[in-house]
């Protein structure tokens, strides 16, 4: 057994008294959604805070699916399984399903949150790179009210957020736009392993069918979870081919900084990006066609 | 022979009456949560013992400062290696006669080394007073790359050994280097093949840990520990702590895996006895995963060249080898002492040649000491491996189908006992129908053609064999002892008055079944249903010696006793029946459970009656006495020698490199059978093992000698989504020698499915050209293979 050194702990039961508690401890706290990510650094002892806040029983307030007329509204306490199971949600966007097809496993996806991956930053993390992928915006609220930043701005680095101490992130908000259609594919060594790399694509077609729009999102090749704007601007305007995926995924090759690691080399890691975004353009793009979102 | 395929619950309500399917008799303990490991056991005034380890790979330590530590009240003891020192316990010998530290003196040699440790109150403020104890390292240049460890200047790892100039561990050598010199210089075709074999770890589900109670009034020393092999244990602490062995009793409880991981003795048991004899208090010491996989006995770890020589026309004529072996800082192989390399020698595999050699030079590095784990029988893992890769890379060269080939060159069914060019002596085998039943099963002409037919398309799909010929069972005890304990095991069997018997083993389970196959053995040779037997296994002073469970010796050496010795009770029940029936011996005729007069079977005694009379007041024969039981200590005359085919189907996704095993057909020979259940758990353990071994698992290490696998996120084992269904046959090649002609099986599937599964992958690439790829096969090492920019992984 693993064992965390001494904190104390304290439950949140309203979203105000979790920015208080926060506000009143600083940067020797931490809040616990699933708890997925903190309690193994926490364990094996990389991570060690006084104090750790759990929001778990916020579910009621930030557990929620929310699709609306030109906008889907996710709270950060979703978790991952009710994001798998939400047929809705993948009417909107079936990237989301694409994804947490393969994050982690069963037991971790009943735990493990939306808004704990993107606070999380990790460079790998699938859901920031759906979130990247969507043009995400995130809702954070802190002592002095509530403020949305967008995903381009959230992610400061490897495990740094827009999140200041004492504030919580308490949605995503996702825009819905006409004609569209989504994909997420991943590599992995073994199933639940953390990303070699993974790629979502979201793509949008006017009415003659060509794509009025395209954004590709790309985890574990960088600091953070990239989206490529170089392929939006080299997509847009063309008719799909695969002569133009195969172009978006050269781009996403030589745009991407992936490092050398137990998962596999950098080179193999460009080739893959390269690769996952050619397979899940094809997918979204047919997607699209067929109406699918 | 094959089997069905269906599972039903009725398979136990047969309930054999000795051999045959019945599920295991110890798994309502386990499935209802009842089972009984180290960890559950609670003693009063129990303490907590966590273990200080070392950050570096390799630093000299200049001071160790445990006053903030001790000062904590619930802190009841810290031990340094200074200390054990002054009691003469710093180091201990290990399973290969070299030493380990127990808790480091002058170095520490590998990341994750045993520093000092802490006995305290509850295992959290043991391990947050871990952090209280402030150690000043001076850190040295460590020996990471095992090519680099012999090399002029490299650093000296074990400067505590007497007169030590170098990091050279032992040179070994087998077969004969002029023979097979003078083979290859006349063959047609000569093929020669790197090969690595990365370093592994059992990583079995429980970690290891102890529980030491030492009664101070009585001198008694009573400790619960994850071991496979509580005999061999407890002769070792007495003979390093100073207890006398009578006054030691080692139980192994229940045991949540071992794969060999829990053969050695760990300095964490050692520490266990120490702080319980210290506080005067029972102890218990629990690693953590990260401990287990960073400390614990590795596996694996050869550099190996193979080279092949034969005729042009697929004629296999001699093998060669050569092998650098890293056993990390201390050599921990848990081998019989004649074999440092332990079966390494059987690397001639499955076919009859000419000549074999290969040599061998193990070196130090600064790593965790093992090296004999992981369900490999002894090194038998490697040699397989390196045979059967290398049989593919001759069919490679040779443009022949490896099915064919391997056909070929198998030894003959009347070339048994076959003497190998290595010197061992297989006893039994009869290759060619099990190679066959595995090529119909998996429809092989098939597969090869819808094979042809994809790669028209440039879709990856590879067919891997492997034939495997495995020697387990260690002794005789002539040839084979572990610092000097012969590898022999005894068994005692006793039949109470109703008729309901007890047999005590000297072997451990950890999973494999001894309480049910055990039972079977026994009720296959005495009539005794195996419900009614209870086994008795893991406790010292409840067992008969024995060296306990590991290279797949269980069934051919325990087996052995247990079928001897119900048949030393049944002897005497023999006797008793005589003079009940009241006929001589000789007119008696035994019927599974009775016996009847010869052309009467309605005059008949059962075990049952005669287990009554022998414990009644009923006259007996002259000059026996009283009681129905027996005890025995069996001493192999030979190893046994199991073999199997395997063949794996692979598809690979030439776009990401990724692996899919798709179809797996093992058809295993392990002799007579005793409950095929249990086999088939075993061999789809095994099979699971092998994808993770070829797919995914390596312990290793960065320039500075950091375990990059020190945590199950990092170090990667297979789940159920990476195997496919898997699709077991057999054939049954009964052992000459072994009294109910069983052959061990535990490690079949974990030796021998590795080789299929490369073998499968490369032959997926043969469109690129690859010849060769090393494991793991993770798909960043498959892409560079395609592309021919593979690299070792060390
Ligand atoms: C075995 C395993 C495998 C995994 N595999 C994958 C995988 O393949 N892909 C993948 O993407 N992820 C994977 N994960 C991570 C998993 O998705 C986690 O659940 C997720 O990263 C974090 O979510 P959480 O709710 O558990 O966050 P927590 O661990 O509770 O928190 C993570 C961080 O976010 C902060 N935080 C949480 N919620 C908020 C909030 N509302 N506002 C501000 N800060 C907050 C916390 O303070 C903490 O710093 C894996 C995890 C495990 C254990």
């Amino acid at each position: 057994m693993q064992v965390p050194a001494p904190f104390e702990y304290a439950r949140a039961t309203t979203v105000d008294e979790a920015v208080a508690l926060m506000g009143r401890f600083g940067d020797t706290a931490r809040l616990i959604a699933g708890g997925h990510s903190l309690l193994p650094m926490m364990k094996l002892r990389l991570a060690n805070f006084d104090y750790l806040i759990d929001i778990n029983d916020l579910h009621g307030e930030l557990g929620f699916i929310a699709v609306e007329p030109g906008v889907v509204r996710i709270g950060a306490l979703t978790r991952h399984r009710e994001l798998l199971d939400s047929a809705e949600l993948a009417g909107v966007f079936p990237i989301f399903r694409d994804a947490e097809r393969v994050i982690a496993d069963p037991v971790v996806r009943n735990r493990g949150t939306l808004g704990g991956s993107l606070c999380q930053a990790d460079p790998s993390e699938d859901l920031s790179a759906v979130c990247t992928t969507l043009d995400a915006s995130c809702v954070i609220r802190g002592p002095l009210g509530t403020r949305t930043v967008s995903m381009a701005e959230f992610h400061r680095g490897p495990y740094e957020t827009a999140v200041a101490d004492g504030e919580i992130l308490t949605e995503v908000r996702f825009p819905v736009r006409e004609r569209g259609g989504s994909a997420y594919a991943k590599v992995e060594r073994r199933a639940g392993d953390w990303a070699v790399v993974s790629a979502g694509s979201a793509v949008w077609l006017d009415d003659g069918g060509r794509i009025a729009d395209a954004r590709v999102g790309l985890a574990a090749v960088g600091p953070n979870t990239t989206g490529i704007p170089e392929i939006s601007a080299t997509l847009r305007g063309e008719e799909p081919s695969e002569q133009v995926f195969t172009r978006a995924g050269e781009i996403a090759a030589r745009s991407c900084e992936p490092a050398t690691d137990q998962r596999g080399s950098a080179e193999y890691k460009r080739h893959l990006a390269a690769e996952l975004t050619v397979r899940t353009l094809r997918t979204a793009v047919a997607r699209a066609a067929r109406g699918e979102a | 022979m094959t089997d069905t395929r269906q599972r039903s619950f009725e398979d136990n309500d047969q309930k054999p009456m000795g051999f045959g399917r019945m599920l295991r008799k110890e798994d309502p303990r386990f499935v209802r949560g009842r089972g009984r490991y180290t960890d559950d056991v609670q003693l009063p005034g129990m303490l907590h013992l966590a273990i200080l380890r070392s950050p570096f790979a390799h630093a000299r330590i200049v001071s160790v400062d445990t006053s903030a530590a001790a000062a904590l009240p619930e802190v009841k003891a810290v031990i340094t290696g200074a200390d054990l020192a002054g009691l003469g316990l710093a180091w201990m010998p290990t399973l290969s006669g070299d030493v380990q530290a127990v808790l480091a003196t002058d170095k520490v040699r590998f990341q994750g080394q045993e520093v000092a440790f802490v006995v305290a109150t509850d295992r959290y403020v043991a391990r947050d007073a871990l952090e209280l104890i402030d150690v000043e390292y001076d850190v040295l240049d460590p020996v990471i790359d095992v090519r680099q460890a012999l090399a002029e200047g490299a650093p000296l790892i074990r400067d505590d050994l007497d007169g030590k100039t170098d990091n050279h561990c032992f040179d070994w050598e087998t077969g004969d280097a002029g023979a097979t010199a003078a083979v290859f210089a006349k063959a047609d075709v000569v093929v020669s093949q790197d090969l690595v074999y990365p370093r592994v770890h059992p990583a079995p589900m429980e970690t290891c840990g102890s529980v030491a109670d030492f009664d101070p009034v009585e001198g008694r020393l009573k400790l619960w520990s994850t071991t496979q092999a509580p005999h061999a244990h407890r002769t070792l602490y007495a003979m390093v702590a100073g207890i006398p062995e009578h006054k030691i009793q080692v139980i192994s409880p229940d045991l949540g895996g071992g794969f060999g991981n829990k053969v050695p003795i760990y300095p964490g048991y050692v520490c266990s006895i120490v702080g319980s004899i210290v506080t005067g208090k029972p102890v218990k010491w629990m690693e953590d995963r990260s401990e287990n996989l960073i400390s614990t006995g590795f596996a694996r770890d050869y550099i190996m060249r193979g080279e092949i020589a034969a005729t042009r026309d697929g004629k296999i004529l001699a093998i060669r080898t050569n092998v650098l072996a890293d056993h990390g800082a201390f050599n921990g192989t848990a081998a019989p002492v004649k074999y440092p390399a332990g079966f390494f020698g059987v690397f001639t595999g499955s076919y009859d040649i000419e000549a074999a050699y290969c040599s061998m030079t193990a070196v130090y590095t600064n790593k965790a000491p093992g090296g004999v784990a992981y369900a490999c029988s002894f090194r038998i893992t490697e040699a397989v491996y390196l045979v059967e890769r290398i049989v593919d890379c001759l069919a490679y060269e040779l443009d022949m189908d490896p099915a064919a080939l391997r056909l070929k060159n198998f030894i003959q069914p009347d070339q048994f006992p076959y003497m190998s060019k290595t010197g061992w002596e297989y006893d039994s085998g009869d290759y060619e129908p099990t190679m066959r039943l595995a090529m119909e099963l998996a429809g092989y002409d098939e597969l090869r053609k819808e094979q042809a037919e994809k790669r028209t398309r440039g879709e990856l799909m590879g067919i891997g064999i492997s034939f495997f010929t495995e020697a387990v069972g260690a002794g005789p005890r002539k040839h084979m002892d572990i610092l000097g304990l012969g590898m022999a095991d005894g068994c005692e069997l006793r039949v109470h008055p109703t008729g309901k018997a007890v047999v005590r083993l000297s072997v451990q389970t950890q999973g494999q079944g001894h309480e049910t196959t055990f039972a079977q053995i026994i009720a296959e040779e005495i009539g005794i249903a195996p419900a009614d037997i209870d086994v008795v296994h893991g406790d010292t002073d409840n067992t008969p010696f024995g060296l306990g469970t590991y290279g797949s010796r269980s069934t051919p050496v325990s087996g052995a006793a247990a079928a001897l010795v119900a048949r030393k009770v049944r002897d005497k029940a023999r006797l008793i029946a005589s003079s009940m029936l009241e006929v001589s011996v000789a007119d008696l005729e035994w019927e599974k459970g009775s016996f009847h007069v010869k052309g009467d079977p309605g005059t008949a005694v059962t075990i049952q009656d005669i287990a009554m009379r022998a414990h009644g007041a009923g006259d007996l024969p002259e000059g026996l006495e009283g009681g129905l039981e027996a005890q025995i200590c069996y001493n192999p005359s030979n190893l046994t020698y199991p073999h199997g085919a395997y063949i794996c189907v692979v598809d690979v996704d030439p776009g990401t490199a990724v692996v899919k095993v798709r179809r797996f057909i093992a058809v295993d020979d392990c002799g007579t059978r005793i409950n095929p259940m249990i086999i088939e758990g075993q061999v789809h353990g095994g099979l699971t093992d092998g994808v993770g071994m070829a797919l995914m698992e390596m312990i290793s290490f960065d320039e500075d000698g950091n375990c990059l696998g020190a945590s199950l996120m990092d170090y990667l084992i297979p789940t159920a989504l990476e195997v496919p269904d898997w699709e077991t046959g057999f054939t049954v090649t009964p052992s000459p020698h072994h009294p109910i002609g069983a052959k061990g099986v535990g490690e079949s599937a974990t030796v021998g499915s590795p080789p299929a599964i490369v073998n499968a992958v490369v032959d997926a690439l043969k469109p690129y050209g690859v010849r060769h790829a090393d494991m793991p096969l993770t798909p960043s090492r498959v892409w560079d293979a395609m592309r021919g920019t593979a690299q070792p992984p060390i």
